[in-house]
């Protein structure tokens, strides 16, 4: 098994986690952290199958580099909402949905 | 863009435009609001007058625009539409009058007459309407603008009754849309064409046709107020009395029984219905109309819903009309979309006079309302006897070429049906007149809002309208012969329809 | 010589940073002035599309693809900036009337909403996935912070929820691309085309599978609508309007692009599974609309509702028009739910309350805005004449060429089902008010640009030929 493949599974299984993660857990701060999981995942992927042409691609590389980009830009926003919520609620749970 | 493809659309404009300054303007400006309803429809009846001059003639009045690739949204003025544009037009005219008189004082007077003015606009939409696609445009906006006016006063059992009006006039138009476009499907267009566009398909798409046939007609059957679909119809009198009149005599119920004769004649053509067998079950479907609205109107003490029950009766005729083959009846049909409509105004500015001068809403309440208001009474009685059928009335006429169109078509059974009809009106409505002349009148009216002078019985506006509608119940009647009549109209339109 | 495509997308972030850096008064008025030149270039690229006939194309710094950046205009992209520019200069209009003076919303607002539009635009021209995947990921972040915007906790929590949900939606699109990559080495649109099969392998299957889900939780089909309601419904109205109107359709276009494309022939597969959560999202969104007691809570399941008509296309995407009837779906909710919010926002900012039931007599007070969203309502209901009408004759005609008669009746009694909501606001509009009702004044403009954009919806359903041809002009 190449290390590109196995970079690429490892990327997969930290996705489904990372998922799992953010729909799942109910504690702010981690499901911040298992979307960056999540966001990890997928650059792993990405590198890792561009690894297995032998030689190594740039293009995934240039668009790993701009979606960690993006990547710090939700988490930003993410901790900022987050700090907001504590500030006002003084917990770091989202309140359950009061559909009416 | 020549003065004949401009003139349909001043006749739009010639209410639209009113009717979209209206709102805007502040409710005390009443002046400004009358000038403005007078103006346009005494505008739009001259237009009519020259669009009328014109047809006769053999001009062609007609506009085109597209709205999708293949789709066309087109008005034509043709021989038939000029029947129910001429009708509208004129009564309009008169209802405004009405209006005017009856919501004296009322609030919210900016919007009634707004959206007056936007139902009168989808009337005439309905009558110039070149193809089905532009008729279920105006046919819908005739639900949107008539709903407003049947909530107008904003009551519980107002909400009630405009719920239920949406109810069926929306699912009705859901038909209506289904059969339109499913048409449209099989035929590429749908435009309206003498001897029907239906026959150039094969007679393998038959089973299709009449299915197609039923959602359309169940489609405008709900505003024609046929029996089951007519449930709309009473509840919709908790509207004013100027709206009842509009609705029953000129805008709703009309543009049903219009769409009924569009579709019978210039969609499947009437050849093409008899040979698929569709004309005996819309028989059918009308005898029962006539002969329930009739039963059920026995019944009712409320003025205008057993006023209401007589016009689900009556509308019938029209459809009775078209579905006996063969121009007698077809004339008979016709001539009554107009005679029903002359005759029911009368009724219901009538019904609307007892209610706003003394409070009168039932026909328990009518003892001596004769005496009182004679003029009123005087009216209402010639409008009745219309509706019975008395001689030298428009219903009189209507119904002498109904039962000679059935002996024509080989329905007897119709004739045993309008008769009935005839026996049953004289059993609603003559105990009506009785009480008004004949009994004395109760120690006090309900509510008198309006005092008596001298022959002054009630407002001038209030009772220049009836008489005005209930001569003209005669007088069709009288000089039908004549070439201004409108049965000398529909016996033009019937020539038309029948030739090969 | 001005490219109309490269200033759509510099224009809005110029006047974003203008407004961070001058404030919320001058920074209104740049905004304003940035979105009236930009309406200009969108008309004058749809007529360059239309007229043309062959699709636009530009390389953003002169670099072409792989490294660089491609984008490219067909028919599709002209109208839906069109759209786009449409919807947000009346809505700009509309905002600055809005916000108060000491709302500290308005400090953020025009940045925001710039960098908003800015990603708006450069979505709808860009012809890679990867460049999507930026753009989306812009779009989704502004609508976030304009979300929570408001400031309170019941906002806040309902941006946090937007946020993961999009999140989620796009991390599984990425996701999708990385695999796509691996899978074929290329990520451009006009390249992955004639690649992808029906044998392709499992890997592009799945691949396929994980965008179109990413997507629908960014669309909010059923069933991931959960963060449409807490996050439209309780913004204030301009956000509302914006979202509804435009962000959702991002993610829309994009699967339209992508499955009228690159996954055209693995579509037989996917599209009647899509098709039958349009129509849940038909009849769940409409069944809740009816029952909510809060009048934004209303109009965003209608929004639920109507994003379910969009998805009832892909089974009858063979068929001759069926692009054009979900381009005009789109512009009929885009400009009726940006009108119906905008009204909606003036109907609660004079009866100071946002119940349905509160509306009562006041909406008699407001004829304007009771007309706009009576406007907006029947492009709604796909009731004539109006653009929404348009979008259901298309649709049923479709539909019947294709022998669905399932989508024929779903379309059908979604229309009654609209009516049925609709008319519950409507009729408040003619109950007696009660007399204690209080009624605040409410500025012009706010009212009329509620008219303006619902009266939009309904005129395009008289004249929708050019915006057919423009559709029609190159795919």
């Amino acid at each position: 098994m190449s290390s590109g493949l196995l970079f690429a599974l490892t990327g997969v299984i930290l996705f489904a986690l990372g998922v799992a993660g953010v729909v799942l857990i109910t504690p702010l701060l981690r499901r911040i952290l298992a979307f960056n999981l999540m966001g990890s995942g997928a650059f792993l992927v990405l590198v890792g199958l561009a690894q297995r042409n032998g030689m190594s691609d740039p293009v995934p590389q240039a668009m790993v580099l701009t979606g960690i980009v993006v990547a710090v830009a939700a988490t930003a926003l993410a901790l900022a909402l987050a700090r907001k919520l504590h500030a006002l609620t003084g917990g770091l749970e989202l309140p359950a949905d009061d559909d009416d | 863009m020549t003065h004949h493809e401009l003139l349909p659309l001043a006749v739009l404009a010639s209410s639209l435009l009113p009717g979209l300054v209206i709102f805007a303007l502040p409710e005390s400006w009443h002046a400004t609001r009358t000038t403005l309803n007078l103006l346009g429809a005494v505008t739009k009846v001259a237009l009519v007058a020259v669009l009328l001059a014109g047809v006769s003639a053999g001009e062609d009045y007609a506009f085109r625009t597209a709205v999708l690739p293949g789709l066309d949204l087109a008005f034509r003025a043709d021989a038939l539409g000029m029947l129910f544009i001429t009708l509208s037009a004129i009564l309009w005219l008169f209802t405004t009058l009405y209006a005017v008189g009856y919501l004296e004082g009322a609030p919210h007077r900016s919007r009634f007459f707004g959206f007056f003015s936007l139902c009168v606009t989808a009337t005439m939409g309905i009558a110039m309407a070149a193809n089905l696609f532009t008729f279920f445009v105006f046919y819908e906006l005739l639900t949107l603008s008539t709903f407003p006016l049947v909530v107008h006063r904003g009551t519980d059992q107002a909400m009630r009754g405009g719920t239920i009006y949406l109810a069926y006039t929306l699912t009705g138009g859901t038909l209506l849309l289904t059969g339109i476009v499913w048409l449209h499907h099989l035929i590429g267009h749908t435009e309206f064409a003498h001897a029907g566009i239906a026959a150039a398909l094969g007679s393998e798409y038959a089973g299709q046709l009449k299915l197609i046939f039923l959602l359309l007609i169940a489609g405008v059957g709900v505003k024609a107020a046929l029996v089951p679909l007519h449930g709309w119809l009473p509840q919709a009198m908790v509207a004013p009395a100027p709206v009842s009149a509009l609705l029953h005599a000129v805008a709703v119920v009309k543009a049903g029984a219009f769409g009924i004769v569009r579709i019978v004649y210039e969609v499947y053509g009437v050849e093409l219905a008899q040979s698929l067998d569709l004309l005996t079950p819309l028989a059918i479907a009308a005898a029962v109309t006539i002969l329930w609205g009739s039963f059920r109107a026995l019944f009712q003490d409320d003025l205008k819903k057993r006023l209401a029950y007589s016009t689900v009766s009556q509308v019938s005729y029209i459809a009775l009309g078209v579905a006996l083959f063969g121009p007698i009846g077809t004339i008979g049909g016709l001539v009554h979309l107009v005679h029903q409509g002359i005759m029911k105004i009368t009724l219901f500015f009538c019904a609307g006079n007892y209610a706003e001068t003394l409070g009168i809403h039932k026909v328990s309440e009518m003892d001596g309302a004769g005496r009182r208001m004679p003029l009123t009474t005087l009216a209402f009685s010639i409008g009745a006897c219309g509706m019975i059928g008395v001689p030298f009335t428009a219903g009189a006429v209507s119904k002498a070429w109904l039962m000679d169109g059935a002996t024509a078509a080989g329905m007897d059974w119709a004739i045993w049906v309008l008769w009935t009809s005839s026996l049953l009106n004289a059993a609603y409505f003559l105990p009506i007149l009785w009480r008004a002349w004949f009994r004395r009148a109760a120690a006090a009216w309900p509510e008198e809002h309006i005092a008596r002078r001298g022959w002054r019985e009630t407002a001038g506006l209030l009772l220049l309208p009836p008489l005005v509608t209930a001569a003209a119940t005669v007088a069709v009647a009288v000089f039908a012969d004549s070439a201004i009549s409108p049965l000398t109209w529909a016996r033009l339109i019937a020539a038309g329809e029948y030739r090969p | 010589m001005i490219d109309p495509v490269v200033w759509l997308i510099l224009l809005p972030l110029a006047w974003a940073t203008l407004a961070f850096v001058l404030g919320p008064g001058r920074g209104a008025w740049a905004a304003l002035a940035g979105l009236l030149a930009q309406l200009g270039l969108a008309v004058t690229l749809a007529a360059k599309v239309g007229a043309g006939g062959t699709a636009v194309t530009h390389q953003v710094g002169g670099w072409g693809a792989p490294l660089g950046i491609d984008l490219a205009i067909d028919g599709l992209s002209a109208a839906m900036l069109l759209l786009t520019q449409i919807v947000a200069l009346p809505l700009a209009v509309y905002a600055h009337a809005y916000f108060k003076r000491d709302d500290p919303a308005r400090r953020y607002f025009w940045p925001i909403f710039g960098f908003l539009i800015a990603g708006l635009d450069a979505l709808f021209v860009s012809a890679d996935l990867f460049n999507l995947y930026v753009t989306l990921e812009l779009v989704g972040l502004a609508a976030v912070a304009l979300v929570a915007m408001g400031g309170a906790a019941q906002q806040i929590a309902a941006a946090l929820r937007y946020l993961f949900a999009t999140l989620v939606g796009s991390g599984a699109y990425l996701f999708g691309v990385a695999l796509l990559y691996g899978a074929t080495g290329t990520v451009s649109i006009a390249t992955l085309t004639p690649l992808v099969t029906m044998d392709a392998p499992r890997l592009v299957w799945i691949a396929a599978g994980l965008m179109l889900v990413g997507l629908m939780v960014k669309t909010a089909l059923f069933p991931f609508h959960f963060w449409l309601p807490p996050a439209h419904g309780g913004a204030p109205a301009p956000v509302s309007a914006l979202l509804s109107a435009l962000v959702v359709k991002a993610s829309f276009y994009l699967i339209l692009r992508l499955w009228l494309g690159p996954l055209q022939s693995l579509l037989p597969t996917f599209a009647w599974a899509m098709a039958l959560l349009g129509a849940a999202a038909i009849l769940w969104g409409s069944w809740q609309a009816i029952r909510a007691v809060r009048l934004k809570t209303l109009i965003a399941y209608s929004t639920v509702a109507q994003l379910g008509y969009l998805f009832l296309i892909f089974p009858l995407l063979s068929g001759g028009l069926a692009l054009q009837t979900a381009v005009m779906q789109v512009f009929a909710h885009g400009l009726a739910k940006a009108g119906m919010f905008l009204a909606a926002g003036v109907l609660i900012h004079a009866t100071g309350q946002d119940r349905v039931a509160g509306l009562a007599g006041a909406a008699g007070h407001l004829p304007v805005t009771l007309f706009a969203f009576g406007l907006s309502g029947m492009t709604l209901m796909g009731l004539p004449p109006s653009s929404g009408f348009l979008a259901k004759w298309l649709l049923i005609d479709a539909a019947l060429a294709q022998d669905a008669y399932a989508i024929v009746a779903v379309v059908l009694a979604g229309g009654l089902l609209a009516a049925v909501y609709v008319f519950r606001v409507l009729r408040q509009a003619f109950l007696q008010a009660p007399k204690t009702a209080m009624l605040h004044r409410v500025p012009r403009s706010l009212e009329w640009t509620a008219f303006l954009l619902a009266a939009a919806s309904v005129l395009l359903g008289l004249r929708g030929v050019e915006l057919m041809q423009l559709v029609g002009a190159v795919t």
